[in-house]
């Protein structure tokens, strides 16, 4: 199949000013100007077949962004190729171009000119668009007025009404409500049926891994991992908690060993999702080949962003292992359960109470699910109670 | 359909045709550009549009009073001062916000990708629109002063594209030139104030000549000042438009026919310097992204 965009050896370098001299006189005074070289990209190459959809993932600062815009022709590389057929569309950032004298209307046809439609072609979709943002009362008000949900709706229809062979999306899906997320899905996925390529940044792994069906993880600006969107996004997730907590997925001296994990709920082995408000036993079985003094056991949840979310330790829960040797079995048991819907990924470790030694440590490689409540959009479950009385 | 786009390190080289095919491509955004620039000027002000109007008729009541005190009234001040004037106005204005035109639209710049050269193009467009509106009072003036006995008429487009193009060559020059060096935007209000009194706007170019030869090395002083297109093409604009009975006095010492061939000089000129500035703007504006 022929491809929709080729990216070969692509580099970029920023110069980097300690104070960027933008006048004249500051750049003869200053002789030689002290910049630095900042190599956002190196040596970045990959294909998009036509039809594709491509997840490009990192930590902060990986050039992931930088790559998008390379590809969108916003920035130039340094070095390298790319090769694109079809027209593009960049949805770097709705509503890039919205003024905020205008109407809503007026801002509308500005900002679907910058996505690549005529006139005509915006007359054609222009009900839809007022319609897909349900702003119907308010294309004439200028969008100085406007609430920023508002903005958002306007910016994502406009941008979803484009007709590109080619679209770029940078962390469009991470803004909004739940149903709007849904609705972009949906649009994403109407994309891919019409047969359009698609590249995606998103730091919402889950997503990439249902909508993409290749990733490419960039790290440092260079391609850290790429293939499948399973496989790449399991190796993000370890570079990532790589970074944060500086050690790797599995490690540490092994004097007291995690050699069995078990997620139970209700003393039962868990399968399938767990709801909100339901107790969830996180089980782990221990064995010290020679005495250790006071381990302590630990453990950390991350959601389907990677980000932390909740954690807590044995010292912490005032229970004292002593001298640890042979086996023993630890039991948190977490709950009630008080989040709602989502993936999250668990982190366990056993180290010394001063955190100086580490004997053991597995990243994220346990993981279950919560249960979004039916008809709701809660992020968390609170228990509430309720009443009414005779005044 | 689907043409294959390659980007490289290399900044492209500047193939005329090809890229004026693709500006017309996005000749939308060129619109709406324009549309929104006069949108929001005159957004939330009463009188909209006539502000236009209202700058040189300001200027005219000005200079009117001026020359009055000095003693040298010129006949018909009105249609000679504003043949100059609207065509210096479109000249000046352009210059002046297309030093602003890329970093003013730094969000866009740095969002989303179209031809930059759009930008300093909308700029020209703006002042063009103004200049039309200000030239329909013109034409008025002239119409009231002389009825329909302008024969030198035809001599007007000669001074208009001229004036466009060098308006379009020097907008697009500075507003790539002020991304990396933010001195041009102050620099070129400093320069533009000179030379619009090197321009035989408010005084006759006629007198002017007259007083610079009689000066030691008078007729090279001339040839100096004769180096300024813009003073061509103010020779131009009042050589169409201005016929009072002292106008062979007042007016530049050429023929009409001079004149036209000289504006057919100057707009070779302005023409090849709007392709040496389209390329350095095109060559450059591949990092404007980065450099705001």
């Amino acid at each position: 199949m022929a491809t929709a965009i080729e990216v070969e050896d692509v580099s970029k370098r920023f110069r980097v000013y300690r104070e960027k001299p933008t006048s004249l006189k500051q750049r003869l005074l200053s002789g030689r100007t002290r910049a630095e070289d900042f190599w956002a990209l190196t040596d970045v190459s990959f294909e998009v077949p036509q039809g594709g959809t491509l997840a490009l993932i990192g930590p902060n600062g990986s050039g992931k962004s930088t790559m998008l815009k390379v590809i969108a022709g916003i920035l130039r590389p340094t070095k390298g190729l790319i090769r694109e057929r079809g027209r593009i569309a960049g949805l770097l950032e709705l509503g890039a171009g919205f003024h905020p004298e205008l109407t809503g209307r007026e801002n509308v046809y500005l900002n679907s000119s910058f996505l690549g439609l005529s006139r005509n072609e915006t007359d054609g979709v222009y009900d839809d668009i007022v319609q897909f943002a349900e702003l119907e009362d308010f294309m004439d008000t200028a969008v100085k007025f406007y609430s920023s949900g508002m903005l958002v709706r306007l910016g994502f229809a406009c941008a979803v009404h484009v007709d590109p062979e080619i679209v770029l999306i940078d962390e469009v899906l991470a803004v909004g409500d739940e149903a709007f997320q849904a609705r972009c899905l949906d649009k994403v996925r109407s994309f891919q049926r019409e047969g359009r390529s698609i590249v995606i940044v998103s730091h919402a792994l889950d997503v990439v891994r249902q909508l993409c069906d290749r990733a490419v993880m960039l790290d440092h600006g260079r391609v850290h991992a790429i293939g499948s969107p399973d496989d790449v996004v399991r190796e993000m997730r370890l570079t990532i908690l790589h970074h944060d907590l500086e050690f790797a997925r599995e490690e540490g001296s092994k004097e007291v060993e995690i050699v069995h994990v078990e997620l139970l709920r209700d003393e039962a082995p868990l399968q399938g999702p767990v709801r909100s408000g339901e107790t969830l036993t996180v089980q782990i079985d221990l064995r010290a080949a020679e005495r250790v003094v006071d381990p302590v056991v630990s453990f950390a949840l991350h959601d389907a962003t990677n980000s932390y979310v909740f954690g807590d330790d044995t010292a912490r829960l005032g229970l004292d292992l002593g001298t640890v040797e042979g086996q023993r079995r630890i039991r948190f048991g977490l709950g009630p359960i008080p989040v709602t819907g989502g993936k999250y990924w668990i982190t366990l470790g056993v180290h010394s109470r001063d955190n100086a030694r580490v004997y053991h440590v597995q990243d994220e490689r346990y993981s279950f699910e919560v249960q979004q409540a039916e008809g709701r959009r809660d992020q968390l479950s609170i228990p509430v109670t309720v009443r009414m009385e005779d005044l | 359909m689907t043409g294959v786009t390659e980007r490289t390190s290399e900044p492209p080289r500047l193939r005329v045709r090809l890229r004026a095919r693709e500006l017309y491509g996005y000749r939308e955004i060129l619109w709406n550009l324009v549309r929104k620039e006069l949108k929001v000027k005159y957004t939330a002000s009463v009188l909209g549009a006539v502000w236009s109007l209202l700058n040189p008729l300001v200027f005219l009541a000005v200079f009117s009073f001026v020359s009055a005190m000095l003693g040298g009234a010129v006949e018909d001040y009105p249609v000679f001062l504003l043949a100059g004037l609207l065509g210096w106005n479109l000249y000046s204005v352009s210059v002046s916000q297309g030093a602003q035109s890329v970093i003013a639209n730094a969000n866009l710049v740095k969002k989303v990708y179209f031809p930059r050269e759009i930008l300093p193009l909308a700029t020209v467009g703006v002042s063009l629109i103004d200049f039309v509106l200000q030239s329909l009072v013109l034409f008025l003036f002239v119409v009231v002063t002389y009825g329909f006995a302008i024969d030198r008429i035809w001599l007007y487009p000669f001074a208009f594209v001229a004036l466009l193009l060098f308006t379009t060559a020097m907008t697009m020059f500075i507003s790539a030139l002020n991304v990396r060096y933010r001195d041009v935007q102050h620099l070129i209000g400093l320069a533009l104030l000179v030379w619009f009194w090197l321009t035989p706007i408010v005084y006759p170019a006629g007198t002017a000549y007259a007083n610079i030869i009689t000066y030691a090395h008078g007729p090279v002083l001339w040839k100096l000042y004769l180096l300024n297109p813009l003073a061509w093409i103010v020779f131009g604009f009042q050589g169409a438009l201005y016929h009072s009975s002292d106008a062979a006095a007042k007016l530049a010492p050429y023929t009409t026919g001079q004149l036209a061939v000289a504006l057919t000089i100057v707009s070779a000129i302005a023409a090849v310097a709007v392709y040496l500035a389209w390329r350095l703007y095109f060559s450059m504006s591949g990092d404007f992204a980065e450099e705001l």
